[in-house]
């Protein structure tokens, strides 16, 4: 067998029914942040801001996270990744922050921001610590997205307050013989009377040792394929619910991945998230965006490898001169420093997009495909420029390249990515 | 003592629960200062009128940010009952204050000074502005950082005291409320020194008085919604002329290699050339 398609550990890669799907239908939130930025230059004349402009809100909260990031999690990442173990206290910091809840309103003790402001979160964490900024990212982009998009009232203000507070949550989606191939996933959710039963095996689910609930997609109907396809909110202690060994892995190791097994697993009715049936919609939509987040996240890694290397480069001499200063440097730092302006130039206004309510699906699977790319080129050349030391472990350098390969795995491996936007461009003309 | 005294009867309720805490909650100033990010390389420009300062990173003075820590603090413990943040400087300081009313800071005063006018900016005027708010403000303890990583003056607080003619604690490791004031330790070249202040005082602070909260998504965005008063240098009746100019900024000498000595005979010979005996 061609071995299991992981896709993004627990997420889905999905066959883009587009035509069935419009594209970005959630109007501008709290996209005062385009506005605000326009109106910074607009002073001087110039009705369009630069990509890299951000309200004030969104420079602090960069500031206020590259801080925390240098200060709590830097200290404890080699460790971490030795052992395959997040700190509990790097989780309990990314809570007290605020960086879990950060588009959930204030009413249920949300930061109340932007896409965006999310977007700059995971970048700035993944200058760190990718594997930290896989877990906001999860939450944020598709956990809290999902229910604050999908959840009646009642599991709003029954989850979201815990979401934002101490809980973490995980998306349930890949299992051993459905990846890219999400819609043929095989657990099922039988219905008896007012509650339904779930059986059946999950692969590769982020967050799991600490998961405080489950978002399940379970097949209630297999008859009508994937239009059975259902979201369940399960919450840790249900019986039956079993978090299986975390794998050994090769990058990112210090984010928990998991099997999850469902044993006749009792799910009362009412925690159906959003409609029976719709399951493959809501992760669809919601991969369109948790994209963004994946690519901010690939950015942030290849960001801060390249930080990591430049001093490095000016301070090591060799033949007399700064290793910098050789030409043919030179002009490989040039290459990857262009390739990276570009790769977050994609992001962000694939952010913006999403933000303004306009169509933005290519520009999301262009910026997730593009950024895993140069994550890869970059690491890959940070190391040769470093020399000997950029390949031992006393060094950053080496993990940001075990780090990287994920990028072009999941949440839509690199060749779906460009599956998709090759149909895109196909509506276009 | 305490110039809040007369309303202390009116307060008095609000102390249930305080234990014996006598002061009726302060009102506190803070000031905040915006200067280049202490991780940043500076570069003298090549003029040499000063150090580059376009586009190079700036953040809020690092012992400020304790000022504004433990004036938060006090809050928090309803030690205080407002807390205001002051800056002088470009419109670009209006950033620093929001950090600091995303710290926990009740709102902020921006004294806009630019141009010509900020380059000649020294403790002496700002000392002047300070003294000028506490007085319109009403304010009982003003905290600010001991001294600035850009200019390393050291003036400001003990000026400040100066001109209100109020007591002042500088250097400040400690600070809690006592009878009729406040009790101080300062960090002083023998030791640790021990005071009683009473208010209104100027306290500045020195690094282990606290250590400064990061300002979370919540408080960020909360921060926004906080007002920000816009003065100018002639509202307060204070004068932009500095009495200091500036002849010219230089790098430090780059440091040359030292010279290895035998003998302690040598050693006296070569300090003696060098003329440093």
């Amino acid at each position: 067998m061609a071995g299991c398609f992981f896709s993004k550990l627990g997420r889905v890669i999905v066959r883009p029914w587009h035509s069935a799907f419009p594209g970005v239908h959630r109007g501008p939130s709290r996209s005062s942040s385009i506005e605000i930025a326009l109106d910074n230059t607009t002073a001087k004349g110039s009705f369009y801001a630069p990509l890299q402009t951000f309200t004030e809100e969104e420079t602090m909260m960069k500031e206020t996270v590259a801080k925390f990031a240098q200060e709590r999690i830097a200290p404890l990442v080699h460790k971490m990744d030795e052992q395959s173990q997040m700190d509990e206290s790097i989780i309990s910091g990314l809570f007290e922050q605020g960086l879990m809840g950060i588009e959930i309103p204030e009413k249920y003790g949300g930061s109340e921001s932007t896409f965006f402001s999310s977007l700059l979160v995971i970048e700035e964490l993944a200058k760190v610590d990718p594997s930290v900024a896989v877990v906001c990212d999860i939450q944020n982009t598709l956990i809290n997205t999902l229910l604050m998009k999908c959840g009646t009232e009642e599991q709003k203000t029954k989850y979201l307050p815990r979401l934002a507070k101490d809980m973490v949550g995980s998306f349930c989606l890949s299992e051993v013989d459905s990846g890219s191939d999400a819609f043929s996933l095989k657990t099922t959710a039988v219905k008896h009377k007012d509650y339904y039963v779930i059986n059946g095996s999950k692969m590769w689910i982020s967050n799991a040792d600490y998961a405080g609930i489950f978002l399940v997609m379970a097949n209630a109907n297999p008859s009508s394929g994937y239009r059975g396809i259902t979201c369940f909110i399960v919450d840790k202690d249900t019986e039956g619910l079993h978090v299986g060994k975390k794998e050994n892995k090769l990058g990112i190791r210090a984010s928990s991945t998991c099997p999850v097994n469902f044993e006749n697993v009792k799910v009362p009715e009412s925690n159906i998230l959003g409609q029976l049936g719709h399951g493959y919609k809501y992760a669809i939509e919601m991969l369109n965006g948790g994209r963004i987040g994946i690519a901010g996240q690939m950015l942030g890694l290849a960001q801060g490898c390249f930080d990591s290397t430049i001093p490095y480069l000016k301070q090591r001499m060799q033949f007399g001169k700064r290793i910098y200063d050789f030409q043919g440097m030179q002009h490989q730092i040039s290459q990857i420093a262009t390739q990276l302006e570009a790769a977050r130039l994609l992001t962000y206004n694939a952010a913006r997009l999403k933000e303004a309510g306009r169509s933005f699906i290519k520009e999301a699977c262009m910026a997730k495909y593009y950024t895993s790319e140069v994550a890869a080129i970059t690491s890959a050349k940070c190391i040769e420029w470093m020399g000997g030391v950029g390949f031992t472990k006393d060094y950053p350098i080496e993990k940001y390249y075990r780090d990287c390969k994920i990028g072009s795995i999941y949440e839509g491996t690199s060749n779906i990515q460009l599956n998709t936007i090759a149909k895109l461009i196909d509506q276009e003309f | 003592w305490c110039r809040c005294g007369a309303e202390v009867g009116a307060v008095a309720g609000r102390d249930e629960g305080r234990g014996g805490e006598m002061a009726a909650p302060l009102r506190v100033m803070v000031a905040v200062k915006r200067v280049i990010d202490y991780a940043v390389k500076i570069r003298v420009k090549p003029d040499k009128t000063g150090v580059v300062t376009d586009g190079v990173k700036h953040s809020m003075n690092p012992f400020c940010e304790i000022a504004v820590e433990e004036a938060v603090r006090m809050k928090e413990k309803k030690q205080a009952a407002e807390v205001i943040a002051v800056s002088c400087g470009p419109v670009q300081c209006q950033e620093t204050i929001r950090t600091a009313l995303a710290m926990g800071v009740d709102r902020g005063i921006h004294v806009e000074v630019s141009g010509a006018d900020y380059e000649g900016l020294g403790p002496l005027q700002v000392s002047k502005v300070i003294a000028a708010l506490a007085k319109k403000e009403k304010i009982d303890l003003v905290i600010m950082g001991k001294q600035a990583i850009d200019d390393d003056c050291n003036q400001t607080g003990q000026m400040t005291a100066a001109l209100l003619d109020w007591p002042q604690g500088t250097f400040v490791s400690e600070v809690s409320l006592a009878e009729g004031g406040l009790t101080v330790t300062r960090e002083v070249d023998g030791g640790l020194e021990t005071i009683k202040v009473q208010v209104p005082a100027v306290l500045t602070s020195d690094l282990r008085l606290n250590e400064p909260r990061y300002a979370t998504l919540p408080n960020i965005m909360k921060a926004k919604k906080k007002r920000i008063d816009k003065l100018s240098l002639g509202d307060l009746g204070v004068g932009a002329a500095g009495k200091l100019e500036t002849l010219s900024v230089e790098e430090p000498p780059t440091r040359t290699a030292g010279v290895k000595v035998e003998t302690t005979e040598e050693l006296v010979q070569k300090l003696r050339e060098i003329g440093h005996i």
